[in-house]
């Protein structure tokens, strides 16, 4: 099918698209970044905004900072550009294997990593690995700036704490230390498709993390982000974590899943906690 | 209301005047009458439509020609005197990598892409690669094989 009518702009600042976003009266405006989730809404006519903002060009947005402590990716740095090592890696590996597990090269090559969490389909890849790697947020309003853990932004299916005047300009990820483990594992039928159950964990003893997320669930992804004595003690995973204590923790979260899906969720969770075992 | 557009198209400079909706893949078949690019889905899922955008496979259903503003587009009909795709056309019908078509020039464009960007690829890795471009026809087999003829072709050319 093809996209109803819109109307398009492409500001040069965040201030221009802000007042673009804020200043349409009755029009319906919608930020577009890379377009691999919004184009095709719009083309099946799921979505219909009367203007479209395109965000890519904006400087602010498209930055790359080590700030000491966090690597701040702007809102519009592309999956391929993380998969391909073009932006420094913080996290022993795990931002640009996430980032190559995501559809296929011709959509990483244009979606954003601030267009997936922005967009909070809880099936995608970035809301569960970020928020497992305690990432934050950073949003831009017309009252200021603030920042947002991206295990709290997103509230639900599709539905984050921004409001439709705002704009996510950037994703801080904290630097792990050189002994953090990190365990991933995304059930999907396809190879690119998105997750039928995600299970994420980070164990970062000299920061004192021990943060479990079950992701791709109908919620937003669920964070135990004081997972050490579930894991085992003195939280370096061990055999006590075995499918059942996964199936426990599964059951405890407001997943909204039956009785399958928590199952295939538990596996997840327990064959990422296996890969930081090893 | 319409916006104008400057950009290369297979080396050319145009600049157009263009409804906001209208996807690239439209804009390339309809407006610029270069029909090699196919559309199936009109979704992104089955890589029909890749094109190359500034040196990178893209899918032209889901990327709107209005932002496509300044940028350089590449669609099938700009590698007829390209050597690698004329390896792989070859290569292609020689290992039965095509039967209606429809596919192809998506399939073409990503393998390419693929021949440049992972060198050593082995099959495994071939069709991970390539399981964003869905073929009705071939069972993909063929499609592998090509591929992987012409990887081993040109490392033994630059072995010499
Ligand atoms: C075939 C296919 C397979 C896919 N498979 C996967 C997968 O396996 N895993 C996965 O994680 N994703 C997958 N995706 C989605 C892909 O990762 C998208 O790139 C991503 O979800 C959206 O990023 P984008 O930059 O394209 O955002 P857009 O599509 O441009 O925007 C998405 C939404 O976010 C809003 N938005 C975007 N940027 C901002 C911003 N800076 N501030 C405020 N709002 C903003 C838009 O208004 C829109 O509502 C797939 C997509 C396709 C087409
Ligand atoms: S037509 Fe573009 S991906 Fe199917
Ligand atoms: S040759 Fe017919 S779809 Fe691939």
């Amino acid at each position: 099918m093809k996209a109803a009518k819109f109307d398009y702009e492409r500001p040069a600042d965040l201030d221009g698209a802000l007042r673009l976003l804020g200043g349409g009266g009755d029009v319906y405006a919608k930020v577009l970044a890379g377009g691999q989730s919004l184009g095709p809404m719009l083309n099946l006519r799921l979505a219909q905004p009367g203007l479209l903002v395109d965000v890519t060009r904006i400087p602010e947005l498209t930055r790359v900072e080590d700030d000491g402590e966090a690597l701040v990716l702007g809102a519009c740095v592309t999956h391929a550009m993380i998969e391909d090592g073009k932006v420094p890696d913080v996290t022993g590996g795990a931002l640009p294997s996430v980032a190559g597990a995501i559809a296929y090269r011709g959509v990483r090559n244009r979606g954003t990593i601030g267009g997936s969490v922005a967009h909070a389909d809880p099936a995608a890849d970035w809301p569960t690995a970020l928020s497992a790697l305690g990432a934050e947020a950073v949003v831009r309003g017309p009252s200021g700036s603030r920042t947002v853990p991206v295990s709290e932004f997103i509230v639900g299916v599709f539905e984050t704490v921004m409001g439709e005047d705002e704009i996510l300009e950037a994703i801080r990820i904290p630097k792990l230390s050189a002994d953090a483990r990190w365990g991933y594992y995304k059930v999907c039928r396809k190879p690119g498709e998105f997750a039928d159950a995600i299970g994420a964990v980070l164990v970062d003893a000299e920061h004192s993390v021990h943060r479990l997320v079950i992701g791709a669930t109908n919620a937003a992804p669920v964070t135990i982000a004081d997972a050490a004595e579930v894991l085992g003690g003195n939280g370096v995973p061990g055999a006590s974590f075995d499918l059942d204590a996964a199936r426990r923790l599964v059951d405890g979260a407001d997943t909204n899943l039956d009785d399958m899906e928590r199952h295939i969720h538990a596996v997840a969770l327990k064959r990422a906690v296996e890969q930081v075992a090893k | 209301m319409k916006k104008t557009v400057n950009l290369t198209i297979n080396g050319r400079s145009v600049t157009a005047e263009v409804e906001p909706r209208t996807h690239l893949a439209d804009f390339l078949r309809d407006d610029q009458r270069l029909t090699g690019t196919h559309l199936g889905c009109e979704h992104g899922v089955c890589g029909a439509c890749t094109v190359i955008m500034d040196g990178e496979p893209v899918r032209s259903c889901i990327n709107f020609a209005v932002a496509c503003d300044g940028t350089d587009v590449r669609t099938i009909e700009d590698f007829d005197d390209d050597e690698l795709m004329a390896h792989l056309r070859q290569a292609f019908t020689e290992e039965h990598g095509l039967q209606c078509g429809y596919c192809t020039p998506g399939m073409l464009i990503m393998a390419r892409d693929i021949i440049a960007r992972l060198p050593d690829a082995d099959e495994s890795r071939i069709r991970l690669e390539l399981s964003g471009n869905l073929c009705r026809c071939t069972g993909y087999v063929g499609i592998v094989r090509a591929i992987r003829r012409v990887l081993a072709e040109r490392k033994e050319v630059a072995s010499v």
